[in-house]
């Protein structure tokens, strides 16, 4: 078997008292979905952050490809084609939507030291963008200020900024967070698309999302992985259920 | 980011005006008014340079006379040593300015927030204090000077002459600064001071590019300040004071921050101002102080900023 796209080997981070990661293992296929699930506060977006790059671990190793990546910035994480969304919406405000994305897919056309010809004008910048935008159902929204989208669209715009770095692996924090049902529902069908394309690793907390996508679901608690398997061998696991789901379900009953 | 007609039209008037000024003002034997708007122009570059750093990089450098004193010593040590060649003299404004804004940047830009502020401030004062220790430019006292000598045609003695030089490089410089701001440079500093952990997670490794706009606009203020030599004919420490680096600050924010060409408006706004009101009052901060909290309240783009805006949102 191939190896895997991503290897976290005994990751551990932890602030002041808190252990946030917790001697953490845990990998991805080529081509797979692998969600993390948890309850809120087990430390789902701090191992994001540490995958990304934003966050430097305490202690262990992340491979991306069969390389060690633990010492490289974000920005170098990018390159190598790892793409990170954000829970909380972080999109460019100020842009339209078709800047938002033009400005991930420059990012990935070498270097910007370049200062004369207009960013807004270039074809091989908005062309692409315009693309993306289309797959993601933004087309016509594409000359819209990002502060004034929606919020699922907002959302759809995160995603959309993620794939034009054309990653290998994308790290999706709550994709479909605050969103609507129908808007929940398009994303979840659009990156159902994506399957096979690019390697994901997705943390969400809707459930019909995690179970309708992933291939392997981790479940994460206090910072340790307590059962990793198919989303039917997580939910019958009676340890998930005490940690997670049941109380998941006690608080809807 | 694009202009709007309104926009565009006045930014031609205004420069049609500028051009009229020398003629007009000889006509109305108020020859005093070259020199002043001559001032104002220099200024004008300067708030120019320092609004590509703050208002399209988030940078808030509280020191940015630094170029300015820094190009008119270019100017003056340079004379001093009979060295009078004008382009010798703005190469080394220019570089010298370049060279120091690169020391200061790497290190600031270590930093951010309020520190950078703090940090901008103390290595300005730093060569503050230099340029009073420099005894035997004048130290204190500043440093009379000659102005610079290019060929023939362009004799510097004469205040038409400088006048319309300066105006060229206001005129190139808002040119520049307009292809920079919308290049792919300008979109990726711009992105930084949106979101800079999203600049890093798409791909850019956002410091060297934020290093260089630092770069770029110390060194455009360096023009300015080697203006300000000439046309003042005396280059002083003063020009590198922490009080000149909040003028130019206060010029763009009555402009507006981040509308490129609203701070060469709050060049003039604000000196014109300060010359108007203190033909009445040399208490005139007095007057001005509660404008500028009326302004920054109730217009954060400045007087620039009131005017509409293209549908792309800027400009």
């Amino acid at each position: 078997m191939a190896d895997p796209i991503l290897k976290v080997e005994d990751l551990t981070k932890s602030f002041g008292g808190v252990v946030a990661t917790d001697q953490f293992f845990f990998d991805i296929h080529q081509g797979e979905i692998h969600a993390i699930i948890g309850p809120n506060g087990a430390g789902k977006t701090t191992l994001l952050a540490q995958v990304s790059g934003m966050l430097k671990p305490d202690s262990g190793r992340i491979l991306f490809d069969g390389q060690d990546i633990t010492g490289l910035s974000a920005a170098e994480r990018s390159h190598l084609g790892l793409a990170r969304s954000f829970q909380i919406t972080s999109v460019f405000r100020h842009f339209s939507a078709l800047q938002n994305v033009a400005l991930a897919i420059q990012a990935h056309q070498g270097h910007s030291f370049r200062f004369w010809k207009p960013a807004a004008k270039d074809s091989s910048l908005t062309e692409p963008a315009m693309e993306i935008l289309s797959d993601l159902g933004l087309a016509d929204r594409a000359n819209i200020l990002a502060d004034n989208l929606s919020h699922g669209e907002k959302r759809q715009l995160e995603v959309a900024m993620a794939l034009a770095t054309d990653p290998k692996l994308l790290l999706l924090d709550e994709p479909t967070a605050g969103m609507g049902a129908e808007d929940s529902a398009r994303i979840r069908e659009f990156l159902g698309g994506l399957k096979g394309r690019h390697s994901m690793l997705l943390i969400e907390h809707d459930m019909d999302t995690v179970f309708s996508l992933a291939d392997r679901v981790t479940v994460l608690v206090y910072g340790r992985g307590i059962a990793t398997g198919t989303p039917e061998e997580v939910r019958g696991n009676a340890e998930v259920r005490a940690a997670y789901l049941g109380e998941d379900d006690a608080a809807h009953a | 980011m694009e202009l709007t007609r309104l926009k565009s039209w006045l930014l031609a008037i205004g420069f049609v005006v500028l051009v009229a000024v020398p003629p007009l003002v000889t006509a109305l034997d108020e020859t005093f008014y070259i020199t002043l708007i001559s001032r104002v122009m220099i200024f004008a570059i300067a708030a120019l340079s320092l609004d590509i750093i703050l208002g399209f990089g988030g940078m808030i450098s509280f020191g940015h006379a630094a170029y300015l004193g820094l190009g008119s010593y270019a100017v003056g040590i340079l004379a001093f040593h009979e060295i009078t060649n004008g382009w010798l003299q703005l190469f080394v404004a220019i570089g010298g300015s370049a060279v120091v804004a690169f020391i200061i940047g790497a290190i600031c830009l270590r930093t951010s927030g309020i520190y950078f502020i703090m940090i901008t401030l103390a290595m300005t004062q730093l060569l503050f204090f230099i340029g009073i220790s420099l005894e035997t430019y004048g130290g204190d006292d500043g440093l009379p000077t000659d102005r610079s000598e290019f060929a023939a045609f362009i004799d510097l003695g004469n205040e038409w002459i400088l006048f319309y030089l300066i105006l060229g490089f206001l005129v190139l410089c808002m040119y520049i600064s307009w292809r920079l701001i919308n290049s792919r440079f300008g979109m990726v500093i711009r992105g930084c001071h949106e979101n800079e952990a999203r600049m890093q997670a798409i791909g850019f490794p956002t410091y060297r590019y934020k290093l260089l706009a630092f770069v770029i606009s110390g060194s455009m203020c360096g023009i300015a300040g080697f203006l300000l030599a000439n046309l003042t004919e005396f280059v002083t420490p003063e020009f590198m004071h922490w009080f000149r680096s909040g003028e130019i600050m206060i010029m763009v924010l009555v402009g507006g921050m981040g509308t490129l060409f609203g701070p060469v408006v709050g060049a003039f706004a604000f000196l014109l101002f300060e010359e108007i009101i203190s033909g009445f009052t040399e208490n005139w901060p007095v007057i001005f102080g509660p404008l500028l909290v009326l302004l920054v309240l109730f217009a954060k783009q400045g007087v620039w900023g009131l005017l509409p805006k293209s549908k792309a949102g800027d400009g």
